[in-house]
């Protein structure tokens, strides 16, 4: 199964690439999967996720074939 | 209801008046228009800027500009909604946005108007990333809550 993962903003630049192909084997949820990604970077406080293009809390799941986002709050208008 | 970004400048008046000639369902029906502009500032928390990229999340962005758009819909008789959004490189005095909401009564664009933008500004994904005038670049944080005095 996988997923892809994509960072926004500063949060690109925090972990240093725009993306990443995670393969897992069960569902995981947000949190989960960013601290298995990057088990040296504290979770941000302020961190937003999305699946599939729609805001989740960290505590959903992700399954096989999501698209998976982190980004810092928005700052556009 | 209509959602576009675009990556080059635009004159905001231009696009409204282009947008309603061409909406022939308008014509007749709405008694107000409630627009709302924003725009660059050459400055921002006291230091000049010379200008800034707008970064989005291509196909979230206009998901969510769609979904905002659609319960303005929801919540007041609106005849039409527009959101036009920068993306790219935008310099000091580009329109950033613009918002617009035709009804036949007065209270309900000027509420929504009001809405789309807040809702925007607090869900749309796009960030601003600043290059100041001393040539030092940075994220803005977080938005404002739109006054110059917040409490």
């Amino acid at each position: 199964m996988s997923i892809k993962v994509r960072y926004f903003a500063n949060l690109k630049e925090t972990v240093g690439r725009s993306e990443d192909e995670l393969q897992i084997e069960t569902p995981l949820s947000v949190r989960t999967i960013w601290q298995h990604l990057h088990p040296e970077v504290m979770l941000p406080e302020t961190l937003l996720a999305a699946v599939n293009m729609e805001y989740v809390n960290l505590d959903a799941t992700v399954s096989d074939g999501d698209e998976l986002a982190f980004f810092p709050p928005v700052t556009g208008g | 209801m209509t959602v576009m970004l675009l990556e080059t400048a635009f004159n905001p008046w231009q696009a409204l008046d282009a947008y309603q000639q061409q909406s022939a369902a308008l014509k007749g029906k709405y008694g107000a228009i409630s627009v709302f502009v924003g725009v660059m500032r050459d400055f921002n928390q006291g230091d000049p800027i010379a200008s800034m990229y707008l970064e989005h999340y291509p196909g979230m962005t206009e998901k969510q500009l769609q979904q905002i758009a659609e319960q303005a819909g929801q919540q007041w008789p609106l005849l039409d909604q527009l959101i036009i959004h920068r993306i790219g490189e935008v310099l000091p005095d580009d329109t950033l946005v613009l918002t617009a909401a035709w009804a036949a009564h007065r209270g309900d664009a000027f509420d929504a108007c009001r809405f789309i933008m807040e809702t925007l500004k607090s869900s749309a994904p796009f960030w601003k990333k600043e290059t100041l005038v001393s040539g030092q670049t940075r994220w803005v944080e977080k938005n404002s809550n739109g006054y110059l005095s917040q409490p």
